[in-house]
């Protein structure tokens, strides 16, 4: 899109809970943010990868509780950033009590196969925000998109 | 596109090429290759990551468990990655410095015993 118009709006998909439907919300949200041509490949890389340790989360969450409900994923294209949410209804979580992973360089780290999905988004997205209760978790991924 | 692993054998190594995207639905297809080929006493597996279309921490969690697990049994792991979107999640997550991350499946074969 080089007209200068930008493609404010949102996607809406509601995906059931199972793994298989990462790939496709990955595709989605990637294909979304990809419209506003402001964002360079690697941050729409960024973006993919962001929304899909948000979404094996919630997966996560809903599986440990066996929740059948829909993961609600919203994309919201604004003038000036990328919103990401991603709602579940697993059982919550304290996010300022995820641990930090042991060092790389020391032998313990390598008993960690995962948690560093928080880590990740929190790295990769301009705000992380997850407001999480015995109802679920939302979690919001904003990517602010600059003029060039 | 789902997660496919193809097997053969380079000289003393085995190689497992993945294909596809690794992530929470691909990543129980390689931990379960992984588990299997470490049972038969390797000594050098090298996964060989080239073909991936995309990793997130949980398909990093799978590489991080096979060198695990390969050490234990007094094996070695090599990871193929020249693609440069791929590396870069290993890098962001400061595992470039825990796996050295080759270029070809021939570099990792050559390097077996000195990794």
């Amino acid at each position: 899109m080089s007209s200068g118009a930008r493609p404010v709006g949102s996607v809406e998909i509601a995906v059931p809970p199972v793994p298989e439907y990462l790939q496709m919300v990955r595709a989605i949200v990637g294909a979304a943010a990809a419209l506003d041509d402001r964002l360079q490949a690697g941050r729409v890389a960024d973006v993919r990868l962001v929304v899909s340790e948000a979404v094996t989360n919630a997966l996560r969450a809903q599986a440990a509780v066996q929740a059948a409900d829909p993961i609600l994923v919203r994309c919201d294209l604004r003038s000036d950033r990328i919103v990401v949410e991603v709602a579940d209804h697993g059982p919550g979580f304290d996010p300022s009590a995820v641990p930090d992973l042991p060092k790389v360089e020391t032998p313990e780290r390598l008993r960690h196969e995962s948690g560093l999905g928080v880590s990740l988004m929190r790295q990769l997205a301009d705000s992380a925000v997850l407001d999480s209760g015995p109802d679920g978790t939302v979690a919001k991924l904003t990517f602010v998109v600059r003029d060039a | 596109m789902q997660l496919d692993v193809h097997r053969y054998a380079r000289e003393s190594c085995v190689v497992l090429a993945v294909l596809g995207e690794l992530d929470l639905a691909g990543a129980p297809r390689l931990r379960q290759s992984v588990v299997s080929e470490t049972a038969t006493g390797i000594r050098h597996l090298v996964l060989d990551l080239t073909a991936v279309d995309f990793i997130d921490s949980t398909g990093l969690g799978v590489v991080v468990g096979a060198l695990r697990r390969l050490r234990a049994h007094g094996a070695e792991l090599s990871v193929v990655c020249p693609e440069q979107r791929i590396r870069r999640v290993f890098e962001i997550c400061d595992l470039d410095r825990v796996f050295t991350l080759h270029g070809t499946v021939d570099d990792a074969v050559s390097a077996s015993g000195s990794v």
